[in-house]
């Protein structure tokens, strides 16, 4: 089960050389250096092996119109070199250490990470604090991969039914908040954005009090505190761009939007809007919003795979889900392919009575009982991988909230009664505020004039 | 948190774009699939039980919590002639009803015990993996409906019938979907007249009876033909309990079944129409089976080709120099017999010849005269001073103890492993290349092409 999050201030100066604060219980360290970049580092002596991550807090919902995308094309071109590192030579090096590398890009946020053998930490420090302010790619190099990201899009977006219905249930809910971009851009927006798009993205957004640290693994936190000041302690401190929150307005009636792609099957996915965390202490609705997306979808016996896909059988697949720890508009959507020989209008009622189901009848106390203990045992689960932990902390940290909060928000899920879920099932799932996106599946020839099944063409060597 | 990192886009948890996450998926695959290595520190203890269930124990303390799979013989290759999709379905049901539990019921009394069940079928493999506290009451509990599982499935008609409909939806949806049409499309003509060629059809799916299933089970959900991998937070002399009452809940039948030998196909390439704007690209043959001699060649090789990632020649030539792609890699993937040797990329589908015309040389080039001697050094410090990493969590030991449990690798496998690698040599690359990657008889699959 997702843990959620709250979001609350964004940005974090210190202007003094901050306390190192310690939670023994969760083998937890942070400090915070004197140009305001954050450092937490979550002891763990089971293997000689760490994870590093630095994580950015900037995604795509801090684009503008007209250079979607920049923030992930920036992601591949940090890749590149430095004016001490020639390009590829960063991959070569985490390659040499026996690492493993890797990124990503959020609407949130942006984080860069190495998995490696514990005595390479120190070089991965230096490399990364390198990139955080001398980056360089030339123009040729970004030519080259701004249509890598393009094939990327292709691949994942343009040839994926699927995600195109998701990029239409986003596009069509959000009208003024950047959450109705693809992280990824639009491809005709990719297909002009300019090398000094992606270096001005650079210069205002990548900074060390933009950023934070996490390591997880077989380090002792002071000397990663003293490898931290030594290599991203050189930094200057910055002021960051203004942000503006771009709060998307109320929605006063319902959307629907249908996506035609070549496929099978149709899909659906309805997306409603509701509350995100915003105080971990003082908020109900969102924890018995997740909880709520637990008794529809969060284990074996959930109502959904129960009632639909294996008691009446109206859907293939079926699925829910409450994001509620973002910086930006939080969602809770509904969706799935229906069986073969129904409809979407079959799917979309049955999904819409599960909803009236928990409204009128609320929920069995066995069930709340199920997701607190699988949530309760995924605590003990998800501390057998490192890059877990150090996710959860990353993720935590990107809306706002702090690694000290973890285990209350457990505590606060735990807490939720089967009251306040069938409160929040009332409260929320109104029409006013639902955004409908239907895939509409196409046969293969119509969009190709040769079929795929008489057009098979071999040649030999 | 669920972590969505390396899902990606699955559409609940949107999260990320990755830069390189098939890149990162791939090396998983891959090494996962590759070097059952160990590290030192890890303590591999084998015993047979009194049934003759093979059985690997590490005793991990860190953690209360208790990692156990079966494996059985029961894979994708051990389908009938005509009943493609019944190693599958066999496995799928084992959870559909238990002793006198239903479906519902079991899931129920499973998550219940904060435990989760998983496995599923490859190739070669059946496994059922059930994951739990260690804490006695939860353990137990969760054990006791692991083996009611394996002892006394009830596979009932109506759920066959519902997971057919299910089977036979999907596949329709799939062969609608360009990467899942050349994955299928590919295996066909590289195994021309083998089951490792056969996926599951429509047809094949509506043959299978209730009674396929029952024989399937008996035969190969044996004890005899089954490893038991146990890592976690109990001792030696509980894991032999633990075995031991597995073990003795399997059915003792079972069959020895003798596969059919695989033969290399014509060389050839397929193209197949498709609306999509890319290309997808499958290039490769029958390589390579576990166990064998070059296998530590084929390894330390394709690093530098195509498997290591972003330091990779074919990355570099095929993404990086031209942007052509976002992921471009080659990949041997040893089974019980010759597994797979493949290149895989997508690309615009107007610039896929060109494309293929870099993956032509780089390979080409690759075969005359193997890494370079700075190729080799950088592959083996990657792959042995990677191998801790690849070891780290009780999860991924447990993909390890349960490939050498079931393939027979050696104990000393793990320990052997840096020696292994640090021992190729340049000219070994290359020879075992020449022989295990045979250029005439690659076979090259284009969805949606011109």
């Amino acid at each position: 089960m997702k843990l959620p999050i709250f979001f609350a201030t964004l940005l974090f100066f210190a202007v003094l050389p901050a306390p190192t604060f310690a939670n023994p219980s969760l083998n937890t360290f942070e400090t915070t250096l004197p140009n305001g970049l954050r450092v937490i580092v979550k002891e763990d002596h089971r293997a000689p092996t760490v994870v590093h991550m630095v994580w950015y807090r900037v995604g795509s919902m801090d684009e503008k119109d007209g250079t979607s995308g920049v923030a992930h094309a920036l992601e591949h071109l940090m890749f590149k070199g430095t004016k001490r590192q020639p390009p590829g030579e960063f991959n070569r090096r985490v390659a040499a250490a026996g690492g493993q590398d890797n990124a990503f890009t959020s609407y949130d946020y942006t984080a860069y990470f190495q998995i490696v053998p514990k005595g390479a930490l120190p070089e991965m420090m230096q490399l990364e604090a390198d990139r955080m302010a001398n980056l360089v790619f030339t123009p040729a190099e970004f030519a080259a991969e701004i249509k890598v990201v393009m094939e990327e899009r292709r691949l994942r977006t343009d040839d994926n039914p699927r995600a195109q219905v998701f990029e239409a249930v986003r596009g069509t809910a959000f009208l003024a908040h950047s959450y109705r971009r693809p992280i990824i851009g639009w491809m005709n927006d990719l297909e002009n954005l300019t090398w000094q798009d992606a270096h001005d993205w650079y210069t205002q957004w990548y900074m060390p009090s933009n950023a934070y640290v996490v390591v997880a693994g077989d380090v002792e936190h002071k000397e990663v505190f003293r490898l931290a000041k030594k290599y991203y302690g050189v930094h200057k401190a910055r002021a960051l761009p203004e942000r503006k929150p771009q709060n998307e307005p109320e929605q006063k009636g319902w959307r629907r939007v249908s996506v035609k792609a070549p496929a099978k099957l149709p899909y659906l996915s309805m997306l409603w809007k509701v509350p995100r965390l915003r105080d971990v202490h003082q908020d109900r609705d969102p924890y018995a919003l997740e909880v709520l997306a637990g008794i529809l979808d969060g284990n074996d016996t959930s109502r959904l795979a129960k009632n639909l896909v294996r008691g009446t059988r109206i859907a293939q697949s079926a699925g829910a889900g409450y994001d509620g720890t973002v910086r930006g508009e939080a969602t809770f959507t509904m969706g799935g392919q229906p069986a073969e020989g129904r409809s979407v209008a079959d799917l979309e009622a049955a999904l819409r009575a599960e909803i009236a189901r928990i409204q009128e009848s609320g929920i069995a106390p066995e069930e709340l009982a199920r997701v607190k203990t699988q949530l309760i045992a995924g605590q003990t689960y998800k501390r057998d991988s490192l890059m877990a932990q150090a996710m959860e902390i990353g993720g935590v940290e990107a809306v706002g909230l702090s690694w000290r909060d973890i285990d209350l928000l457990v505590d606060q899920l735990k807490g939720v009664s089967a009251e306040e879920v069938q409160a929040v099932a009332r409260k929320y799932f109104k029409d006013d505020t639902l955004t409908i996106a239907v895939l509409d599946p196409q046969p293969m020839d119509t969009a190709d004039a040769r079929p795929a099944s008489s057009a098979e063409v071999k040649m030999r060597h | 948190m669920t972590l969505a990192y390396l899902i990606i886009l699955g559409c609940r948890k949107f999260m990320t774009m990755k830069k390189h996450f098939l890149k990162t998926f791939f090396s998983v695959l891959v090494l996962a699939s590759f070097s059952a290595g160990a590290t030192a520190g890890v303590t591999i203890e084998h015993w047979t039980t009194a049934v003759g269930t093979r059985v690997y124990f590490v005793e991990t303390r860190g953690l209360p919590m208790l990692d156990v799979q079966l494996d059985f013989a029961a894979g994708n290759v051990y389908a009938a002639p005509g009943k493609a999709g019944l190693p599958g379905l066999t496995r799928g049901l084992l959870e559909a009803g238990a002793g006198d539990l239903d479906e519902e019921q079991f899931a129920e009394r499973l998550t219940d015990t904060g435990a989760q069940l998983g496995g599923g079928v490859d190739n070669d493999r059946a496994s059922v993996a059930l994951r739990t506290l260690s804490s006695k009451p939860e353990r137990e509990a969760a054990l006791a409906l692991m083996r009611a599982v394996l002892s006394a499935p009830t596979f009932p008609e109506a759920i066959l019938a519902r997971e057919k409909e299910r089977s036979i939806a999907a596949i329709r949806e799939a062969d609608t979907q360009p990467g899942a049409i050349a994955a299928k499309r590919f295996v066909a003509a590289i195994y021309p007249d083998h089951p490792y060629g056969v996926s599951a059809t429509v047809e094949s799916v509506a043959a299978i009876t209730r009674q396929d299933v029952v024989d399937f089970h008996q035969q190969h959900y044996a004890a005899k033909n089954a490893t038991i991998s146990l890592i976690g937070d109990i001792s030696r002399s509980e894991a032999e309990a633990i075995a031991d009452q597995l073990a003795q809940a399997l059915p003792d039948s079972g069959v020895a079944v003798t596969l059919p030998p695989v033969t290399l196909p014509e060389g050839q390439t397929i193209k197949l129409a498709h609306p999509a704007l890319q290309s997808h690209v499958r290039i490769g043959l029958p390589a390579v089976r576990r166990g064998d001699a070059d296998y530590f060649p084929l390894l330390v090789g394709n690093y530098s080709l195509g498997g290591g990632g972003f330091t990779s020649r074919l990355m570099k030539e095929v993404r990086e120099k031209r942007g052509y792609v976002y992921s471009v890699s080659s990949y041997f993937y040893p089974q019980l017999l010759s597994g797979p040797f493949g290149i895989s990329l997508q690309t615009k589908r107007s610039q896929v010849n060109d494309a293929l015309k870099v993956v032509d040389d780089v390979l080409t080039q690759f075969m005359a005269q193997g890494p370079t001697a700075q190729e080799l050094a950088a592959a083996k410090k990657n792959l042995v001073d990677g191998l801790a990493l690849r070891l780290d969590s009780n999860a991924k030991l447990l993909g390890y103890l349960s490939i050498i449990g079931f393939y027979g690798l050696p104990l000393t496998y793990l320990d052997d492993f840096p020696a292994r690698v640090n021992a190729v040599t340049i000219a070994q690359v290359r020879d075992a290349f020449a022989r295990h990657v045979p250029r005439d008889h690659l076979v090259t699959v284009v969805v949606a092409a011109d």
